[in-house]
């Protein structure tokens, strides 16, 4: 056991431990909200330094045998390259979340006067999640990602006292156990081709390819629902918008992070390249692609702040996706060095949405503990009320639309940049399919900066749309450093990515057999050419740079030139009585898309107008549109409706009386007897 | 060593020329138009006076205008001379290319259009969410049109830097299919990017169909200057960039003083037989119902997916 893996242990163990002490510091609420909430970060603190330690000595594998759980079979527990990325993702967001949540918690005391609930089951889930990361046998991962699953549903019905939380929470543990049972069927079939639940032997285990298509299929379908791909997304939209901000803010993200680690631990290391098919790497980009475009496009429709987070999940797991599936395309097909470029991709991607989507749903929470409220339509002008929460808001509207110098852009850059690189290849299907993947992420990214320009315009921006924007308040400062943290990573991860890439490469090294090292020529950390600097090159440092001088250029030329500044009313048309209600609306700001992609929203308009004594004379008019999710009523639904009708039967079956069991037994013995003659 | 210094200076110098000559050829199209419409028109000298006249103007601001409205005419301007200074205009091989290639390009036009977008939603009137609501609409459905037309010249060339797409483009025997539909996609586009007639009317105010005036009507003073300015060299950059990538010819492969002044004269010739084009466009056409726009920008995806899909099957290994 190395360093690093002892890290890992411990940050195992503070989390087990802020949930065993949370009970018992009950009386002492506010003592136990700061104790609980700096236990998370310190386990976060951990995790993260077992993370980068793991990563740097990426050679090394370490294990490490519990001895608990059941008489054969210990827990195998491990950090390998992949473990520990994925640890550092994790650490990273577990550290501000943390923070923040000591902050956070103190409006649940005051009004519970209690934070049991969350003291016991927030530390139990970052436990859970932890564990899955470290699992080396599927024992351990199951039972870790049960842990993850039942303490997060805890988590989405917090609020449970209101109906609409309880559905969600039903619905999120339903899925979450089809999608466990899933899993589980995939653990079954390499276990069935290996013998042992060790990972090291699954790893060794011969797979035909029908065994090793069923396994990756179980698993796509499993942790695609975990991550939210659409279509097996419908939990999510209801489940992260009722749990507490700073448990919604790891659940969307690390949880879906956890799934994709799931995923990339089964099909890259357990099922192993070799045993892969070429379509496997088209049906993870289709998904992508498709998780991507739907996403985004829900998500321009919320109204919902934390609805519309939500939604956006699904489109970044999409990119994250199309990364994946590129990279098993391109692996598959025999280009390593293209595979590793588009892998790295996909992680960074997956550690960029960790901070800016954690970042998101903490300003989220910012907002809903200084308004009260999630509807966006009750808000606006919060940039004068909440400066500090709005800049960091902003930064994390940045990166999640892909612009730079955030970090978003580097990883929408590099995705862009291992489609580009396809080679020629036989398959026309394949040859098609890339390009419009690559389209729609075009698509799907520039549709995610309408989604947040509506997003940080409708709630910051303009003025007050409500009397409780209007008192708003700037949040506390443990609130504050919570939200700082992930808002620098996301501009270090954007200005110094050739600082990064190197401490991931030992990721698609230990899965691809490949690195990025081998085929970058300009190697220091001012550019970033992935594979050589004629095919393409990006200095984000020298376009900061760039960019801070022209700016300190034109301030400069321009300070104190001309005349000053003086401030006025708005003008209104010469209308002087212009209200907060007649501002665009975020129903309003997204009407041009709901119109352009009808097809696919389906909107319900109902338009109710009432008269005066005259039909010229309108006295008032209300409009209301409403936009479900097709996915849930198209497919969910009828499943749901087909499930109730066979019980339905059953149910008929049983109830009929004692003749009817009579026949029942009569033909069973009968069926039962023909089939001994038969044999 | 001076070798290297000479290029960097070209490279200032041709940004510098970029920045400088956008308000000339604002002024070169509105003359043309007018003439074109039987009017005698402006002086083509005319933006640069209405860019001096604003500088020296007061700025009056809403009472509830944010640091968002203040920085944003800034870092719009920023960012669109960072997005212009890497685009070849008379040297084909620039070295600022190497620092943001065409996808890092097109971001930083992004940027600059998610803060105006952020700078009309910001006093909280229905002209400035109408904008910032349609400007962003439409350019997210211009974005894949866009960058699969430009895609397809990477793809040929095996790079997604500028300078090394501009040589693959000056090499061409003849103009490739691919090519051709790429070009054609990258025109519709280029037209949406700039708000120009049959999208919009760069010349309206107040009317109910306008996207791009409706976000900058708070502005005064020397940040109308900084927006306006912005977007004359978007125009000029759009410009020059269907010249570099698809008639490149005349562009200085080597830094020699003949070379480069054929290269400038080509530039500013190509320039005006676009700006005739553009200008003959805009005066045969009428503006299309904004609900039309999105089947434009379709056609235009397909276009520039059809060029890439026959580049694949067409052109590889060619």
């Amino acid at each position: 056991m190395n360093f690093a893996m002892s890290l890992a242990v411990a940050a195992m163990a503070i989390s087990l431990i802020a949930s065993i002490l949370s009970p018992l510091l009950g009386r002492y609420v506010h003592f136990q909200r700061l104790t609980i909430s700096l236990l998370v970060a310190l386990s976060g603190a951990f995790a993260l330094t077992a993370g980068l330690i793991g990563l740097m000595a990426s050679e090394s594998e370490a294990t490490i045998i519990l001895p608990i759980g059941l008489p054969w079979l210990p827990m195998h527990l491990h950090l390998d390259v992949l473990s520990a990325f994925f640890m550092l993702t994790l650490g990273a967001l577990l550290l501000p979340v943390g923070i923040y949540s000591a902050g956070y918690m103190k409006e649940a005391v005051e009004k519970n006067g209690s934070i049991q609930h969350l003291g016991i089951f927030l530390p139990l889930f970052t436990l859970g999640m932890q564990g899955v990361v470290l699992a080396n046998d599927a024992y351990a991962f199951m039972v870790f990602w049960e842990l993850m699953s039942i303490s997060s549903y805890f988590l989405v019905s917090y609020e449970h006292d209101r109906e609409e939380n309880r559905r969600a929470g039903f619905l999120y543990l339903l899925m979450a156990h089809l999608a466990g049972l899933l899993i589980l069927g995939a653990f079954a079939v390499l276990y069935a081709a290996g013998g042992a639940f060790t990972f090291d032997v699954m790893r060794s285990a011969d797979l035909s390819s029908g065994m090793a298509t069923f396994a990756f299929l179980l698993a796509a379908f499993g942790f695609g629902m975990k991550a939210g791909v659409v279509p097996l997304h419908v939990w999510l939209p209801d489940a992260h918008p009722v749990a507490p901000s700073n448990a919604s803010a790891l659940m969307s993200g690390i949880m879906l992070k956890v799934a994709i680690f799931g995923f990339m631990r089964i099909t890259w290391d357990l099922i192993g390249l070799n045993n892969f098919s070429w379509w496997w790497g088209a049906l993870v980009l289709a998904a992508g692609s498709s998780s991507a475009l739907v996403g985004v496009l829900m998500a321009l429709q919320q109204n919902d702040l934390k609805r519309l987070l939500a939604y956006s999940s699904s489109e970044n797991v999409g990119i994250i996706l199309i990364g994946l599936g590129l990279a098993m395309i391109f692996a598959n097909l025999g280009h390593p060095v293209i595979a590793a470029l588009a892998m790295i991709a996909s992680l960074y991607h997956t550690i960029n949405h960790a901070l800016f989507k954690g970042l998101l749903f903490m300003g989220a929470g910012a907002v809903l503990h200084a308004t009260g409220s999630r509807n966006m339509e009750k808000m606006g002008g919060l940039i004068h009320r909440m400066p500090i929460t709005s800049a960091l808001f902003l930064v994390g509207c940045m990166s999640i639309s892909g612009l730079p110098p955030f970090n978003g852009f580097v990883s929408e850059w590099l995705t862009f940049q291992s489609a580009l690189l396809t080679p020629p290849m036989e398959n026309t299907m394949l040859s098609a399919l890339i390009p419009f993947s690559a389209s729609m992420l075009a698509l799907a990214g520039a549709l995610a900066a309408v989604c947040f320009v509506k997003a940080f315009g409708i709630v910051f921006q303009g003025r007050a749309r409500s009397e409780m924007a209007e008192q708003a308040h700037e949040v506390d400062n443990w609130m504050k450093v919570g939200m700082v943290i992930p808002a620098i990573f996301c501009l270090l991860l954007g200005v110094f990515p050739t600082l990064f890439i190197p401490l991931i490469d030992g990721v698609p090294q230990m899965l691809i057999h490949s690195s990025l090292s081998a085929s970058v020529h300009v190697t220091n950390w001012l550019w970033l050419t992935p594979v050589n600097a004629e095919r393409a090159s990006l200095s984000a440092p020298l376009m900061v740079l760039g960019m801070l001088l022209l700016i300190a250029l034109i301030y400069w030329r321009l300070h104190g030139r001309g005349k000053g500044i003086s401030r006025g009313p708005i003008w209104s048309c010469g209308y002087p009585h212009l209200s907060a209600q007649m501002q665009y609306t975020a129903t309003g700001f997204s009407q041009p898309l709901r119109r352009i992609f009808s097809g696919v929203y389906r909107p319900e308009e109902r338009k109710v107008i009432r008269y005066g004594f005259h039909p010229l004379i309108v006295k008032d008019i209300r409009y209301k549109v409403t936009v479900a999710d097709l996915a849930y009523n198209k497919i969910y639904i009828p499943i749901a409706n087909i499930t109730r009708a066979i019980t339905a039967r059953v149910a008929y079956e049983h109830e009929r009386g004692m003749h009817a069991y009579l026949t029942y037994i009569f033909v069973t013995i009968l069926a039962l007897l023909l089939w001994v003659v038969m044999a | 060593m001076t070798d290297a210094v000479i290029v960097w200076l070209l490279n200032l110098a041709q940004v510098a020329l970029m920045v400088f000559t956008a308000p000339l050829i604002t002024g070169i199209v509105r003359k043309l138009k007018a003439r074109l419409q039987n009017r005698r028109g402006s002086s083509v000298l005319q933006p640069y006076r209405d860019l001096m006249k604003l500088f020296s103007k007061e700025v009056l601001l809403a009472e509830n205008a944010s640091w968002i409205f203040r920085s944003a005419p800034y870092i719009i301007f920023t960012a669109t001379v960072l997005a212009v200074s890497v685009v070849p205009v008379i040297l084909v091989n620039l070295p600022s290319s190497l620092i943001a290639d065409v996808i890092a390009m097109a971001a930083l036009l992004a940027l600059a259009r998610f803060w105006l977008a952020l700078a009309g939603m910001d006093i909280g009137t229905g002209f400035g969410g109408m904008g910032a609501s349609r400007e962003m609409t439409f350019s997210a459905m211009a974005e894949p049109a866009m960058l699969m037309s430009v895609f397809v010249i990477s793809l040929g060339a095996h790079s997604t830097n500028l300078s090394t797409m501009v040589e693959y483009a000056l090499h061409l025997q003849h103009l490739l299919p691919s090519v051709a539909f790429a070009l054609i996609a990258f025109l519709m586009v280029a037209v949406v990017e700039n708000g120009r007639i049959p999208i919009d009317n760069p010349s309206t105010h107040l009317e109910v169909t306008m996207i791009h005036e409706a976000m900058i009507l708070e502005y005064s003073g020397r940040h109308l200057a900084l927006i306006e300015w912005a977007s004359q060299i978007k125009l000029v950059l759009f410009i020059t960039l269907i010249s570099s990538l698809f008639f490149p010819w005349g562009m200085a492969e080597s830094v020699a003083i003949l070379p480069i002044i054929s290269a400038l004269t080509f530039w500013f010739g190509k320039i005006v037989f676009i700006i005739i084009l553009l200008v003959i466009m805009e005066t045969l056409l009428a503006k299309i119902r904004i609900f039309e726009v999105p089947d434009y920008l379709l056609t235009a995806y397909v276009l520039a997916f059809l060029g890439m899909l026959v580049h694949y099957i067409l052109e590889v290994g060619v």
